[in-house]
């Protein structure tokens, strides 16, 4: 792996682990699984490039990305709760109707943002050398997203929806309508998701309707090795080991593109094989480890 | 921080990194294709063909993002950091994934690069002009010359009402496509029909709501639809709908007939210009190229399935025709 490759993953990890940071909120803390993200990051990436082709700044895109990303996250809750729906239907229909909303907004599959104004810019313009202004501008966001969040879990509400989580008929014995808090979490959720696929779009050069497959995928193995490597004991630390995660797992891939054994190479195609290998490695480790220190 | 130190160690263990032992006649071309499927696969065959029928001794660090855009971004920064000859993407999305990577690269680590099997370098963001690139970007364009294909399928069929198209509305490739399909109905005299499919489980569907709505299929460059074309194909068979192809190469699975994109010879064609980029030319001096030899493939047996008689002016055209 050459440092540029490893830069990049880092770039890469951090900006999917906007990302990560939903699906946790989702998936460990309110416990509801949501396959939305799958169509809210492409969501984001095309609400994003389209403001951004038309002219408006490319900071003020990024909210309307996060505006729409909370919608899709709040139909997809609505669906669930007062449609009794189950949560991942509800999130697999809202997930494949945004296919199409996303071909709409774009009026097409694809939008192309090389050469266009990007939330870098300024970055650059400061004097950055532009294979840095990515790290800098997505650990920033990642960062502000998840101090955000830990603030937000510390508040009343924020304390309501761990409570959602946990044991909803406790917190409804208290007087809280479980409904509004998991509408309020699916949506903020999505609208991170969609955050995340915003900077993505601005990073990678294009906005495309595919490019949302796996999101949840590479979400939910980002989580899980956050978890198994880092920890989960504080909100604090899940979070945080959330955002870890997502880097590892880039890297993991960064280095399943190098992998080499003197003269043996992989053939192009073993990719998703040798990630998944890494990945159990991954996740195995800790656990040998702890077995042998009882030893 | 012990834990993740042990784990750092792990997994630097795990890559082996290999040694660069390379003659100086030998080039690296680093090479982002976007996914497997039997269309991309013969570009890079045939783009490695050329170099090797030229003498060009070339290493390849070839990589596939198997279709996913985020892996596709990381490829394109891992070309970066191999730092070859010549930078190569197959298809739209790796594309646009390295041209990208390539603009961020510090000056001194920028590489000549060539896109090839891109329909709209243009729409795609990839140059700004096909005759003058500028810049460190060249390609070649797999635009389909529709004019070509639909006098194929109107000698076919001479009284051709309505043509359906399937395709993924998803491919921008294809969206391009249709647009002229459409446009040359227009003047031709028939209706389009579309439909649609995103992915390659919905094909038999989709192709299944053709029936008896129109008098023949026409399927373009579709990624989707040509990775599932055995589905379509049953169809058309048990239903006389007779299916056309944009690509020589879903001919020999069944399809009637193709009036010539075969992507061995686009990666060919491609390779021809890396021989010029590594020679020294400048890519923003050498134009957009676009696919040069037609072919017309004919699969007799198919023709019949689907209840129609290859004429015999397309027989004595054709390059190659499967009984």
């Amino acid at each position: 792996m050459t440092i540029y490759a490893a830069l990049g993953a880092v770039e890469q990890g951090l900006v999917y682990g906007i990302m990560v940071i939903g699906v946790y909120l989702t998936f460990r803390i309110l416990d509801f699984p949501d396959l939305t993200v799958d169509g809210s990051l492409p969501l984001g990436a095309s609400i994003s490039a389209v403001a951004i082709t038309s002219g408006m700044n490319p900071y003020l895109s990024l909210l309307l990305a996060v505006a729409g990303g909370f919608l899709a996250g709040m139909v997809t809750a609505v669906l669930n709760t007062k449609f009794k729906i189950l949560h991942l239907l509800a999130s697999i229909l809202t997930m494949i109707a945004l296919y199409s909303i996303n071909i709409r907004i774009m009026s097409g599959p694809n939008v192309a943002l090389l050469g266009a104004d990007t939330v870098f810019d300024p970055v650059i313009a400061m004097g950055v050398p532009s294979q840095y202004a990515g790290i800098l501008v997505f650990g920033f966001f990642a960062v502000l997203v998840l101090s955000f969040i830990v603030w937000f879990l510390g508040t009343e509400l924020g304390q309501a929806v761990l409570a959602t989580g946990d044991n909803p008929q406790m917190i409804t014995s208290l007087g809280v309508n479980t409904h509004t808090i998991i509408i309020l979490g699916v949506g903020m959720s999505n609208a991170l998701v969609a955050l995340s696929g915003a900077l993505v779009a601005q990073n990678q050069g294009a906005a495309d309707v595919g490019m949302g497959i796996g999101t949840i995928i590479a979400g939910l193995a980002s989580v899980i090795i956050g978890e198994t490597v880092f920890g989960c004991r504080t909100i604090l630390r899940a979070f945080v080991a959330a955002l870890l995660g997502s880097v590892l797992y880039r890297l993991v891939i960064a280095m399943a593109l190098g992998v080499e054994f003197g003269s043996f190479k992989f053939n192009p195609s073993d990719l998703n094989l040798i990630t998944a290998l890494l990945v159990i490695c991954a996740l195995i480790t800790p656990n040998i480890k702890k077995r042998l220190i009882e030893r | 921080m012990k834990r993740i130190m042990l784990m750092a160690l792990a997994l630097v263990g795990m890559c082996v990194l290999a040694v660069q032992g390379v003659s100086a006649q030998t080039y690296t071309i680093s090479v982002n294709q976007f996914v497997e499927h039997p269309a991309l696969d013969a570009v890079l065959k045939g783009f490695q063909d050329y170099l090797k029928d030229n003498n060009i001794e070339v290493k390849y660090n070839v990589h596939n993002a198997q279709a996913n855009m985020g892996t596709a971004t990381q490829i394109a920064q891992q070309m970066i950091g191999e730092q070859p000859d010549l930078l190569m993407a197959i298809a739209t999305p790796s594309a646009q994934a390295v041209a990208q990577a390539n603009a961020k690269a510090p000056e001194n680590m920028k590489r000549p690069y060539l896109f090839t099997a891109v329909t709209d370098p243009v729409a795609a963001g990839l140059v700004k002009d096909i005759e003058h690139p500028g810049g460190l970007t060249t390609g070649v364009s797999d635009l389909l010359p529709l004019d070509k294909h639909i006098e194929m399928v109107t000698t076919y069929m001479p009284n051709l009402k309505k043509l359906g198209i399937l395709y993924n509305a998803g491919e921008a490739n294809s969206k391009a496509n249709v647009a002229g399909i459409k446009e040359l109905g227009g003047k031709m005299g028939f209706e389009v029909v579309e439909a649609t499919a995103a992915k390659t489980a919905d094909v038999y569907q989709a192709a299944k709501s053709l029936i008896g709505r129109v008098d023949a299929v026409f399927i373009p460059t579709d990624n989707t639809i040509i990775s599932a074309l055995e589905s379509v194909l049953k169809i058309g068979i048990q239903n006389k709908m007779p299916i056309f192809c944009a690509d020589t190469d879903s001919v020999e699975r069944g399809a009637i007939a193709a009036m010539g994109f075969d992507y061995y010879k686009h990666g060919y064609q491609t390779g021809a210009v890396a021989q010029r980029i590594l020679g020294g030319e400048k890519p923003a001096d050498i134009p957009v190229e676009f696919q040069k030899d037609l072919q017309l493939h004919i699969n007799k047996k198919a023709s019949a399935q689907m209840g129609v008689t290859p004429p015999e002016e397309l027989l004595q055209k054709a390059t190659k025709i499967y009984e």
